[in-house]
């Protein structure tokens, strides 16, 4: 396997990303031996994690690169001043969405096949949370946009699994049970992007409706009527993120935006419009985080794609439409943390590997994740 | 089974020109591995229905195979030796179904992490073929125009920024007759150099009247296939147990007389208008996608010498509170279109660039029925601004040697 991390090309688009931060956003260069650790100490009791998937994969050319920044000014302006960022975040994986987010979940590239209604092998974030601080399964969540991600709070790992992972919210699907399914929601459902007219069956620790609108209180006219009000799944998302946040407050929770990986059908412009409005949504949930009284002050917030998108120079792709081709540019992404105890503006060129996430949760949060193939950021302890 | 074990029986299934190709070279095909020779075949069983292009591109790949000495072969096939494969994949019935066996294999690749390997041993399989068995020289440099922003009415959106560098930007084109100029351009091409889909028309709308020397495709003209398309695919997805891997077996089996494309009279381009409906992700919806789907394949494929692509309004994507709201007429997005074809013409760019000859090549584009145009070419100064009142047929004239 080509060591990606030591990529001539992969450690370009790092550099690349480094230097449009430093001249539109004022960043200052970090290492290793600056790291925040001094400052942050041992791990916090209360302390909360989010986690936003930045989906499904976007390019430098349409992000970072001078060219693409307009296309993500809340970022730009908002978010990365405030954060630390790494600009080689690099995944060895399956480029499929479902797989190499439940990968993210895990710290350990799965392979199970992207399409099929299956459970994680390894161990996720949310079973260690729960597990190593016994934490209840109110504290951890997962609110993903499609049926194809129901299986990812829990793992099928015997030491793990049943009865100790996150619960899961499907927005849409919450929607199509809240309207009775009507053959307009059924198509909302089908909205996984590669294969557009698919929805697999679901099954697993999936929230149900009135269980959600109980604990989110929110009756089901109230929820359809602000449904009707949103452009996009990825908006709905953010909807019941809010909701949760406010009613729930859970510790661990995760969000996976899925909006930009409309890209599949190759129409530009709606990639475009897909990641102008993650741009938004991502800088809107960072308020919010900021805003309740539960978050504030105590909550670390990850933003990171799964993976990229081809480039426009390989031939065996069609550029920005697909994610097929495993490339170095449609391997190799970046991260940005936010949160106390963070050192804020500064960029981290050296190369992590996205299964780095789980295990530097761990750390933030103060629970091992042993089965995980990632060691944590020592910059972000 | 293996390569090795290859008998010319087993292409009984094959049609007459697949067969008689492929066991006319049995012998070079049994020394290739398992992970090189079904992408091979995935090639040759479709050769009756290839454009003449990609039969010679066939041709001489087999002839190059026939000519490597072991220690030649040794080296060319040491990278994909190294590949392992599973069981079940040897006992695959890869000698009749090689789309769907190179389909298993690339999830076999990406689950044991040998995708990498795999492409850096095709990379170097590619680079090889090129200099060993190069293309021939083209009778006339290719020439590329990708027509875009068809029913905007103003934009201040500014166009072909990824192009600029590599040639000059018009900015004061007489927009009045342009796309007869540039079909009547293309036209004349096609009569003084008659090869067989050598001159394309894509339109992703309804095409213009245009010389019947041009090979036309059109997303309005397909308007029926791509209906009867979207009802089996539909049809195909209540059935239980269906999954995307299934589905997309189920439409790479469809035949053009599926979809009613056997009413056109030409085989090979009633199959190639199949394969965009049905490999091209986006091609059954977006009138956009379409276009610029099309043209990759036509380029690739039939590596044409003289391109027209149109770019029309795609239907506008509903937001989620409109679907939820029940509502059902279609919309344009002329706007949005405009974007796509924007990128659109890049690609159109780009792909040319990837054939043969690519250094005389010319490339135009221009937002149709205004004074924007890009004109790319050796003779083109890169990196120029235009602001003289000029025409189309004048900037093909400076641009096309």
């Amino acid at each position: 396997m080509v060591n990606l991390a030591n990529h001539p090309f992969s450690r370009k688009i790092s550099w690349t990303r480094r230097d449009f931060l430093r001249d539109a956003a004022g960043l200052t260069l970090g290492s290793g031996l600056l790291s925040s650790r001094l400052l942050a100490g041992l791990p916090q009791p209360g302390r909360k994690v989010v986690v936003v998937t930045f989906g499904g994969g976007a390019r430098d050319q349409e992000t970072f690169a001078p060219e693409g920044q307009e296309n993500i000014p809340h970022l730009m302006k908002e978010l990365i001043p405030q954060s630390a960022f790494f600009t080689q975040v690099v995944n060895r994986g399956i480029l499929g969405h479902y797989v190499a987010t439940a990968s993210l979940a895990t710290g350990a590239y799965e392979t199970f096949n992207n399409f099929a209604a299956t459970p994680p092998v390894n161990p996720t974030v949310f079973e260690y949370f729960r597990k190593d601080l016994k934490r209840p399964a109110s504290d951890a969540w997962v609110v993903a946009p499609s049926n194809g991600f129901n299986r990812i709070g829990e793992s099928s790992h015997r030491s793990y699994g049943p009865g100790l992972g996150a619960h899961v919210i499907l927005p849409k699907h919450l929607l199509t049970a809240a309207t009775s399914g009507s053959q307009d929601y059924a198509h909302l459902l089908r909205d996984n992007y590669e294969t557009p007219l698919y929805a697999p069956e679901l099954s697993g620790n999936e929230f149900e409706l009135q269980q959600f609108a109980a604990l989110l209180k929110l009756s089901m006219d109230d929820f359809k009527t602000h449904a009707l009000t949103l452009s996009s799944p990825d908006e709905l998302s953010v909807y019941i993120v809010r909701r949760l946040m406010k009613q729930a407050a859970p510790s661990l929770l995760w969000i996976t935006l899925h909006d930009i990986d409309i890209a599949h059908a190759g129409a530009f412009s709606l990639y475009i419009d897909g990641i102008r409005r993650t741009d938004r949504l991502c800088a809107e949930i960072w308020k919010t985080i900021e805003s309740e009284p539960e978050y504030a002050g105590k909550t670390t917030m990850f933003i990171l794609p799964d993976f990229g998108r081809d480039s426009d120079e390989d031939s065996a792709g069609n550029g920005f439409q697909h994610h097929r081709t495993g490339d170095v540019l449609s391997r190799t992404t970046w991260m940005m943390a936010l949160g106390p105890n963070i050192r804020q503006g500064v960029v981290y060129d050296r190369p992590l590997d996205s299964t780095d996430l789980v295990p530097t949760i761990g750390s933030v949060m103060g629970f091992s994740s042993a089965l995980s193939q990632g060691k944590p950021i020592q910059e972000l302890l | 089974m293996l390569p090795s074990e290859l008998k010319p029986e087993h292409f009984s299934g094959y049609p007459p020109q697949a067969r008689k190709i492929v066991t006319e070279n049995l012998a070079a095909l049994r020394l290739l591995p398992l992970c090189v020779l079904p992408t091979l075949l995935r090639e040759a069983i479709e050769y009756d229905y290839k454009f003449p292009a990609e039969q010679r591109a066939l041709e001489r790949e087999l002839a190059n195979l026939r000519s490597l000495t072991p220690e030649q072969h040794q080296q060319w096939f040491a990278g994909f030796e190294k590949i392992q494969l599973t069981a079940a994949l040897e006992k695959f019935d890869w000698v009749n179904s090689p789309g769907q066996f190179v389909e298993q294999l690339s999830a076999h690749l990406w689950t044991t992490h040998q995708q990498d390997a795999y492409r850096r041993a095709a990379m170097e399989y590619g680079d090889r073929l090129q200099s060993a068995a190069p293309p021939e020289p083209l009778p006339v440099p290719r020439v590329g125009i990708s027509v875009i922003g068809q029913g905007v009415a103003a934009s201040t959106l500014p166009l072909f920024r990824k192009l600029r560098a590599h040639g000059a930007y018009y900015t004061h084109v007489n927009p009045e007759n342009g796309l007869q100029q540039l079909l009547d351009f293309a036209a004349a091409r096609a009569q003084a150099h008659p090869i067989p889909y050598a001159h394309w028309y894509i339109d992703g709308g309804q095409e213009g009247t245009y010389d019947p020397a041009l090979t036309s495709v059109s997303y309005h003209a397909l308007q029926p296939a791509r209906n009867a398309l979207s009802g089996k695919m539909q049809k195909e997805i209540e059935q239980p147990g269906m999954g995307p891997e299934q589905l997309r077996s189920v439409m790479a089996q469809l035949r053009p007389s599926d979809l009613g494309l056997d009413r056109i009279s030409d085989a090979v381009l009633a199959r190639f208008q199949l394969k965009v409906l049905t490999e091209g992700s986006g091609t059954q919806i977006f009138s956009t996608t379409f276009a610029q789907w099309a043209a990759r394949e036509a380029l690739r494929r039939a590596q044409p010498l003289t391109m027209i692509v149109r770019f029309a309004p795609r239907q506008r994507q509903r937001p989620m509170n409109e679907l939820l709201y029940g509502k059902k007429e279609i919309e344009l997005d002329p706007e949005g279109s405009l974007v796509d074809g924007d990128m659109g013409a890049y690609y159109n760019w780009l792909n040319q660039q990837r054939l043969s000859g690519a250094a005389e090549s010319a490339f135009i584009a221009w937002f149709e029925g205004h004074n924007e145009a890009i004109a790319i070419g050796p003779a083109v100064p890169r990196g120029t601004v235009s602001n003289a009142p000029t025409d189309l047929k004048q900037i093909l004239t400076w641009t096309v040697s």
